[in-house]
């Protein structure tokens, strides 16, 4: 390693075997309160459901457990450990005043029946939540039931195609650019409309001849990114909308690239009819390992009724309660109301940032997006020179030529302290290195990330093979996915 | 490696080789080539019917998916059990790792398809775009 | 602000570097007449303790301090504190997705044995990691069904969370999925024959719940052998993990739709939750959702990869099982944590309390109320049916600091004054004496119909 980050090591490297491994019976964990009431007779209660094993769950005690996670948690990068710098995922600090308040007694144990007058509170933070949302994005109304981005996007284009059902003929397709992500094409198959699949320009944004061309009364809505997986803003974003509407399609904007947005443009204000947010990503609430995330989805008053049930209303007396009368709603996509609990983080995160704190923030976002462009500008390819803005996108096109690609660097990065960027996407980019800070990294921060770049590149010239067997710091070096995804061991059994 | 001359090919990479009303179709060593280790073989039941230049399954390798193309149409008679357990065959062995067999219902299908020379100048051609 | 690290110095050096002069400049691609010149509507920045504050109010008027009898798809079990301190750890709080194997073994190895201790205890072969909640992950359990069946229309028991079948004909209706809704007997369990006469030739899956809504527990075996012998597969769903410790699973069903929250998930006004679907291994190709696989490093050291990625949407784009992405790993670790500490003895003890409160209290309503379906066997949940508006009385419990059974007749007109009660390990025989002693008020003498009207101003 020509350049040794001061960054400190991690992971203790334990040999912690599988949690069935420690198990021995007898051991618990466990201790349950005397019964206070009449012991009960399970096979005459339950006759023949009663069940008689449990097989191989685990019998372990506390300590073992403490430790047995402990010493995984070892083996994971994290956000709190430095930067990572996946392109698409707004991989921002959590904030632990979010983790706190998730965490009072009323708000995390709150149940979804309890009658309304005792969840004035929840409710209330449900209104707030989307007032601040409504207002940071332009649009009228809002539901925050979704779950995920994805699942927004299946209730975004569930109202699309309740409004064209609405106008009497629910059209038959959806324009996605090739840039998007995949969520966006298999989002359209589940509410059975046809993809079709739109070309990006020379310099990365909508071809606008095209989407002229391909526009018809059989499309019910441009699916778009904006800004786009290539961090680029749509600069025809009011044509692309002109052309949309003036054929009767609506424009939905997938939300997931908002960190560039917030406080400096409102989608509501160029044209967008319905757009998903994901709270998870631009609101600060933590990736857990892949989860729960939460996709409210805004719109237009034209796409109102159509919302999911049940909606927050102001009762007569003044107190909120839930209208579930709603004739035109596409229906529930979830039971309850949503992940909450990211909506009391997303809350959380708007207080403790303000008007002003929104708009620094995005604006740091895509300053540090820029700051990265500058500094492997010349080092590392760059496929379209449109201007960047969250988000900036190289390819391996020069390395490549030694037989290093994407995934090659990205590993070797590990080596140095960070998180690899997102690799082969968006896909109009081949080799991409996707590339989005954030506005929680630091100068100084960027600028060790830089200089590993520039030192791989150079290593990718003297001796690429140090790059082609990265990690090398790692408990485990790169896994065999071939061997598992042919004969997939997906469970443990006993002897193995 | 060299194409065997006793067969036809596809644009979509499919060979197929022909003893009277019956053919066997697998994919080339350029298929197997561009999609790395391949992990999985979806191949249709028996009986199914296939026509010619419709999907008739699929190919797998870790991250990537690829349509398999019928050369011509007919009936699956046979489908080769093996590569549902020994999928790495195909990476092998391509040219004799056969995918599945059936009985054409229009041998004149056979005439739009490619000669090995022409198919490997096909290849060379695709790789120079 | 101060979750920004950087100082108004780093910020012009930084503009320096890159060749502009204010900050406006890097927003010029986006046409002038859009960018915003006024500050959002939104609260003014806050202090952490004015945040605290907010959320502390907010709590104190959401039902902090009650005694609680609601179940029906959302339970309150206690969570060892552990769960809630080892999943703190910024390694698993603040770590994406584990695309990077290398850097992600925590994550991935816990999924892993999530997988297997989901697979011991529901009876299946594979488990992935994991749905949204229990009813997504019964709508696309079914939608699982209806590709590996090739046969398009679904049989729905009524006695399915009402939610989750809302949920269903919501994912169903643009798939081209008539559903057809088979009703349920005076046991509560889902009525046989009427299964039986609403499996078509082109019925792709029968879909139950056991526990059902009503806590009655179906005869998995003769439902799955119906819908077997009319070449339709049974999906069940599971909304009450915990009766797993106890009750058989429905081993006969060829796909398993859970929600996990029991283990070790606050309730949270519902959600975030812990979805799951187990089936067998010959199905596993059709499963939508992320799945980790065993395999070995360069060295031949054990490690851990998400698998068969090809089913998903980042691959098969509009050909995936499913346009899931991002899910509900953090819950999937709390309710990883949750099994562990329990495990197998634990799990049957806590499954075997949850038993006995629950006959306790059955046992004292039925003394001056009507417990319903008392001919099937139930697990935690019971239906009591009074002569006064259930919402009448849960409003006098209110008064008392007690939330009263589910109200039912939203659900189910055709069960009239009837609500939905629920006991855990948590509730007391004291809080069960107390609202049985409240609810046989209504049901005594003396109360004339003109007093129980002026009762009926209730929250829904």
């Amino acid at each position: 390693m020509k350049y040794e980050t001061p960054k400190a090591r991690l992971q203790v490297n334990q040999n912690e075997g599988l949690i069935f491994e420690k198990s021995s019976a007898g051991k618990a964990a466990w201790k349950l309160p005397p019964l206070d009431v009449p012991e009960v007779n399970t096979s005459t209660l339950l006759g023949a459901a009663a069940r008689k094993d449990l097989g191989n769950m685990p019998e372990v005690s506390e300590i073992e457990i403490i430790r047995h996670f402990t010493r995984l948690s070892t083996w994971n990068y994290a956000i709190d450990l430095g930067m990572y710098p996946l392109g698409s995922c707004t991989m921002k600090y959590n904030p632990r005043v979010n983790e706190a308040v998730a965490r009072v007694e009323g708000i995390a144990n709150g149940h979804p029946y309890q009658p309304e007058k005792i969840s004035q509170g929840a409710l209330h933070i449900l209104k707030t939540l989307s007032e601040c949302l409504i207002e940071i994005t332009g649009m009228d109304a809002i539901t925050l039931q979704p779950a995920a981005g994805a699942h927004g996007e299946m209730t975004g284009l569930l109202m699309v195609r309740a409004y064209h059902q609405s106008k009497g003929n629910a059209r038959k397709k959806i324009l996605i650019p090739d840039s998007a992500h995949g969520t966006n094409p298999a989002t359209a198959a589940m509410v059975n409309y046809a993809v079709e699949n739109l070309k990006s320009d020379s310099r990365g944004m909508v071809d606008i001849a095209a989407l002229e061309a391909q526009m018809s009364d059989d499309v019910a809505a441009l699916m778009l990114t904006n800004p786009n997986t290539l961090g680029v803003f749509e600069q025809q974003i009011h044509k692309i909308a002109d052309i949309l509407h003036a054929k009767g399609g609506l424009l939905y904007m997938d939300g997931a690239n908002m960190n560039a947005l917030v406080g400096k443009v409102r989608p509501g204000d160029f044209g967008v009819d319905v757009m998903h947010l994901n709270l998870h990503k631009t609101f600060s609430t933590p990736h857990g390992g892949g989860g729960p995330g939460s996709g409210p989805v805004a719109i237009k008053k034209i796409l109102e009724p159509f919302v999911p049930t049940p909606v927050v209303v102001t009762k007569a007396d003044g107190t909120l309660g839930f209208d579930y009368h709603r004739p035109q709603s596409v229906g529930r996509v979830r039971a309850f109301y949503g992940n909450f609990g990211m909506f009391v983080r997303a809350l959380a995160y708007i207080q403790a940032n303000g008007p002003d704190g929104l708009r620094q923030t995005t604006e740091d976002a895509v300053l540090n997006a820029n700051y990265i462009r500058k500094g492997l500008e010349g080092t590392y390819d760059l496929p379209y020179s449109t201007p960047t803005m969250h988000e900036v996108v190289f390819s391996d096109k020069l390395q490549a030529k030694k037989g290093v690609r994407t995934m090659d660097i990205a590993k070797r990065l590990i080596d140095y302290g960070f998180h690899p960027y997102t690799t082969a996407f968006p896909l109009i980019v081949p080799g991409a290195l996707m590339i989005e800070p954030t506005e929680s990294e630091s100068k100084e921060e960027m600028d060790l990330f830089i200089e590993a770049m520039k030192s791989i590149a150079e290593e990718v010239e003297e001796n690429p093979q140090t790059v082609l067997d990265a990690p090398h710091s790692t408990r485990v070096s790169r896994l065999d996915e071939t061997a598992a995804a042919r004969r997939p061991v997906l469970r443990w059994k006993p002897g193995f | 490696m060299a194409y065997p001359t006793d067969r036809k090919y596809t644009k979509e990479h499919e060979w197929i080789k022909v003893t009277g009303q019956q053919a066997i179709v697998g994919i080339t060593d350029h298929a197997q080539e561009s999609l790395g280790d391949i992990v999985f073989v979806e191949l249709p039941k028996i009986g199914t019917d296939l026509e010619a230049g419709k999907a008739f399954g699929t190919v797998e390798s870790v991250k990537a998916v690829s349509d398999l193309y019928a050369p011509v149409s007919g009936a699956v008679t046979e489908v080769n059990g093996d590569l549902a357990t020994s999928p790495e065959k195909v990476n092998k062995d391509p040219h004799g790792s056969w995918m599945l067999k059936m009985t054409m219902k229009n041998p004149a299908d056979l005439q739009d398809l490619l000669s090995a020379a022409a198919y490997e100048q096909f290849v060379a051609e695709e790789a120079g775009h | 602000m101060r979750y920004l690290p950087k100082s108004p110095a780093d910020r012009e050096a930084m503009l320096r570097a890159i060749g502009l002069r204010s900050v406006d400049e890097l927003f010029a691609p986006i046409p002038a007449e859009y960018r915003l010149s006024r500050d959002l509507n939104v609260p003014r920045q806050m202090a952490e303790s004015e945040i605290v504050d907010y959320f502390r109010q907010r709590s104190r008027e959401n039902g902090e301090g009650y005694t609680s009898f609601l179940g029906a798809g959302a339970y309150l079990h206690y969570r060892p504190v552990i769960i809630d301190s080892l999943i703190s750890r910024g390694e698993f709080l603040t770590a994406y997705t584990p695309y990077q194997a290398e850097i992600s073994q925590g994550t991935l190895q816990s999924i892993f044995e999530f997988q297997t201790m989901i697979c011991e205890l529901s009876g299946m072969e594979v488990a992935n990691a994991s749905m949204y909640d229990g009813s997504t992950a019964a709508a696309e359990a079914v939608m699982m069904a209806v590709r590996l069946t090739g046969r398009r229309s679904v049989v729905v028991a009524r006695s399915l969370h009402p939610e989750y079948r809302e949920v269903l004909a919501t994912y169903a209706t643009h798939q081209g999925m008539p559903l057809s809704v088979a009703g349920f007997g005076a046991d509560g369990r889902v009525n046989l024959e009427e299964i039986e006469k609403s499996i078509m030739p082109e019925t792709a899956c029968v879909l139950i719940q056991s526990p059902n809504f009503f806590g009655t527990i179906e005869d998995v075996a003769a439902i799955a052998e119906v819908a077997h012998k009319h070449g339709a597969m049974l999906v069940v769903s599971i909304a009450e993990a915990v009766s797993l410790g106890i009750v058989e699973p429905p081993r006969q069903a060829d796909v398993i739709a859970m929600e996990a929250q029991s283990f070790g998930v606050p309730l949270g006004f519902g959600g975030p939750y812990c979805g799951v679907i187990a089936t067998r291994e010959k199905y596993v190709r059709q499963m939508p959702g992320r799945l980790v696989g065993q395999t070995v490093d360069k060295q031949g050291r054990r490690g851990f990869v998400l698998t068969l990625a090809t089913r998903e949407q980042h691959i098969r784009r509009e050909k995936a099982t499913s346009n899931i992405c991002t899910n509900q790993a953090l819950m999937a670790l709390m309710v990883n944590i949750f099994m562990t500490v329990y495990g197998k003895v634990g799990l049957k003890e806590l499954a075997r309390q949850n038993l006995a409160k629950t006959a306790y209290a059955a046992a004292q309503f039925a003394k001056h109320g009507r417990v319903l379906f008392s001919g099937a066997p139930r697990f935690n949940e019971f239906v009591v049916e009074t002569s006064e508006d259930p919402h009448a009385i849960n409003n006098r419990l209110l008064g008392h600091r007690v939330v009263g059974g589910l109200p039912l007749k939203k659900f189910y007109p055709e069960l009239g004054n009837a609500a939905l009660w629920c006991c855990t390990e948590l509730t007391t025989r004291s809080a069960i004496d107390t609202a049985v002693g409240l609810v046989a008020e209504s049901e005594g003498p003396g109360r004339s119909a003109r007093e129980k009207a002026g009762l009926e101003e209730v929250a829904r």
